[in-house]
């Protein structure tokens, strides 16, 4: 095309290099970059300057079928510090319902000529689907329980700078894993860095033939945080407890909660981390979710600008080669 | 008074047994005899050189969802028509749960004539087994039969509850009709869009385990024993359920069963990337599911192979994995795919046409499958070497959301004859 935003991949790479769509089968030549960069975001955004002439003139619109107030809002900040024009669509339920398909809105989108499109939808796919169909680069910011990429780089952004490593440390993904696309998303990442997964929960919330992603399967708390690094708590739903899948929230706080005996079963030091937003006293106990050197909960939250900032810069500057 | 002669053909019959060249004669609509004249041609004859194709009977596929009525922007009955006589198929049995329902004997009749009405295509209407097929209250059996309808189903719904099963089964006996059951337990099947596995885990979509098909066929099986009533499995996709049907045939049981191309020629990594043109019901299996369905179809536990038809809008298939509709179309394809497993050596060519005709033409009472004289001269000439390329946008018909899309085949129709009558080629 004569402006150089080539529909296909001549201008921007094949596909999967011009959008983030999901980690699965990336090798960690194509994820340290990501970290890399993101390092300088976190130094530039503490020093509190910003590099607005990056993005500049250019837009980014953050399409949201489903609410997300934290991760909405980190997207939208790392936009406005690279200097983007950032626009927010949160296309409620009712107004799908109302007839105009996923198809339409990209094409309305790409009518608009947008440069960056940041997609959260309920569909595993769907940001897969609207790719295919824009010029823009898509970014996947949580699709079903498909994947959740810029969660999974903020988690091994906060692990490298806390633990100097990503290889060869122990993680421990724990509870509801079969609905979980950042459980997935971080299995991919961890696993292709050298990570030792273990994932631990009750067998109804894990996905079926998860032992063939290459990690270990563990139903027993106790033991599966025995000896761990990492211990990342994934949100229980609370509709999880009315299809079936748990008895109660007591019953899984019981089994599956980390508290503070369980936390004392990892390695000393070992990083308690949760993507938010936290079910106190149903998946963490409020003692560990606000230890001082231990959890690094908060932390995670501002790795997410800095990582979603890197990831804006790699993509943006991927459309312009 | 129209006669045609077929010169030059290889003839294959499942029903006798035939299998070698030779010429077959049309007169007015019916298979006259084969190798009659013995030299020359009656006086007035269209002589058709089949350079050696293969002239066998016309297709008989026993599932085909049809547009009509109440989806006609999906495919019309014409439509439909012009997409079976391209893959040479001439005869078709139609699932009942569309809008409304099959479940009125005027329905039935009235399908019944617009096949009639096509001239190339006769329409055989499954009977709704239940009222409006919602699986609650069993329909006007008898007086479907009576109009017409040749077994009875709810189409792509299973019947879940078990009395109502066994009510069916029991009941339908007294009208000599098969009840076909659609295999998959709603309830352990709820929500899913993918076989449950690896794959489905890797792409985040709901699973459907295979044990949801084995559960409700087992039960049927046993259902079956208990009335003595005929079941008929459709679409069977998983190596359990064929275990199951073997077994329960070597009991004794009266029951049959289909499957449908893709069951045999795709596995479950079609869908990879989202793609829902490769969304089907029942979902597509392990590689190692599909190797038992060709096996089945190798060693007869399979009787017959159908299309699976089923139209959809581009509208129906545009969206997020799970929320596409499920179902792919067939007609077109349905012979050159099954010739697929007779190149590679699975099967032998005339029980690939055994399975495509003369099969379910006995499974469902219908005057066809065979090259007999006096039989109607629904022919399909086809060379079986010829190659093509599936292209979903090329397809012959309307709809065009095939999971082939891009298979490379070889085996194409030349050729279709309705009653005598050329419809295709």
């Amino acid at each position: 095309m004569a402006d150089g935003r080539g529909s296909g991949g001549f201008f921007g790479g094949t596909a999967s290099e011009r959008h983030l769509l999901g980690l699965q089968g990336m090798h960690p030549s194509r994820i340290e970059p990501f970290l890399d960069l993101a390092e300088n975001y976190v130094l530039l955004n503490r020093s509190r300057k910003t590099q607005r002439d990056l993005l500049r003139g250019r837009t980014l619109i953050n399409l949201f079928f489903e609410d997300s107030t934290r991760t909405r809002t980190s997207f939208e900040l790392a936009g406005k510090r690279l200097g983007a024009d950032v626009i927010n669509m949160s296309v409620s339920t009712s107004s799908v319902n109302k007839g105009e398909t996923l198809l339409d809105t990209a094409a309305t989108l790409n009518a608009m000529r947008t440069d960056l499109l940041v997609v959260r939808h309920a569909q595993s796919g769907a940001p897969a689907l609207l790719a295919r169909k824009v010029d823009a680069a898509v970014i996947n910011a949580g699709d079903g329980t498909h994947e959740h990429p810029t969660q999974a780089l903020l988690d091994a952004l906060t692990i490298r700078r806390n633990l100097g490593r990503i290889e060869g440390l122990t993680v421990a993904i724990c509870g509801d894993v079969a609905h979980s696309r950042v459980a997935r998303s971080n299995i991919h990442l961890l696993t292709a860095m050298g990570s030792q997964v273990r994932l631990v929960g009750p067998p109804t919330l894990m996905p079926a033939d998860a032992d063939r992603l290459g990690v270990e399967i563990c139903h027993n708390m106790d033991h599966g945080v025995e000896g761990a690094d990492v211990l990342m708590m994934l949100r229980l739903q609370r509709e999880r407890m009315a299809g079936g899948l748990v008895p109660s929230a007591r019953e899984y706080f019981r089994f599956y909660g980390l508290d503070t005996v369980r936390l004392a079963r990892a390695k000393p030091g070992a990083l308690v981390m949760h993507p938010g937003p936290m079910n106190r006293g149903v998946e963490i106990d409020s003692q560990v979710a606000d230890h001082p050197q231990q959890s690094v909960i908060q932390e995670q939250v501002e790795m997410g600008v800095a990582v979603r900032m890197a990831v804006l810069d790699r993509l943006s500057r991927m459309q312009m080669a | 008074m129209t006669i045609t002669l077929f010169d030059r053909v290889r003839l294959i019959d499942p029903a006798t047994g035939l299998d070698r060249p030779g010429r077959l004669l049309v007169r007015d609509g019916r298979i006259d005899g084969i190798d009659s004249p013995a030299e020359g041609a009656p006086e007035g004859a269209t002589i058709v050189d089949g350079q050696g194709a293969v002239l066998c009977p016309g297709l008989v596929d026993m599932r085909v969802a049809l547009g009509e009525p109440g989806h006609e922007y999906r495919e019309t009955i014409a439509e439909a028509a012009e997409a079976a006589n391209a893959g040479g198929v001439t005869t078709v049995a139609s699932l009942p749960n569309g809008v409304p329902a099959i479940d009125d004997p005027a329905l039935v009749r009235l399908l019944r004539a617009r096949g009639e009405e096509t001239g190339r295509l006769s329409i055989l209407p499954y009977g709704a087994l239940t009222r409006g097929c919602e699986g609650k209250e069993m329909a006007e059996l008898g007086l479907l039969r009576e109009a017409g309808a040749v077994a009875f189903t709810d189409g792509t719904r299973a019947i879940a509850d078990s009395r109502l099963m066994r009510l069916a089964l029991s009941y339908s006996r007294a009208f000599g009709a098969m009840v076909v059951q659609h295999p998959e337990d709603p309830a352990l099947a709820r929500g899913g869009v993918a076989t449950e596995g690896e794959l489905a885990t890797r792409l985040g979509l709901p699973g459907i385990p295979a044990a949801a098909e084995a559960i409700l066929v087992a039960r049927d099986v046993r259902l079956a024993q208990l009335t003595g009533g005929a079941l008929h499995v459709a679409h069977v996709s998983t190596a359990e359920t064929v275990r199951i049907i073997a077994r329960a045939k070597a009991d004794g049981i009266r029951i049959t069963c289909d499957t449908a191309p893709p069951y045999f020629d795709l596995n479950e990594t079609a869908i990879g990337d989202f793609r829902t043109y490769a969304k089907l019901s029942p979902p597509l299996r392990p590689e190692s599911d599909r190797m038992a369905i060709a096996a089945g179809l190798a060693d007869g536990t399979i009787d017959a192979i159908a299309s699976d038809h089923a139209p959809c809008d581009p509208d129906d298939k545009r969206l997020p994995f799970a929320q596409a509709m499920a179902g792919g179309v067939g007609l077109s394809t349905l012979l050159g795919v099954t010739l697929a497993r007779v190149h590679d050596g699975g099967i032998a060519l005339p029980r690939a046409i055994e399975l495509l005709s003369t099969a379910p033409a006995r499974l469902l009472g219908f005057e066809a499958g065979t090259l007999a004289a006096g039989a109607p001269a629904d022919l399909c000439l086809f060379d079986p070497e010829r190659g093509w390329k599936v292209v979903a946008g090329q397809l012959p018909g309307h709809a065009q959301n095939t999971p082939f899309d891009g298979r490379a085949l070889e085996g194409r129709v030349l050729g279709t004859w309705k009653n005598g009558r050329r419809v295709f080629g």
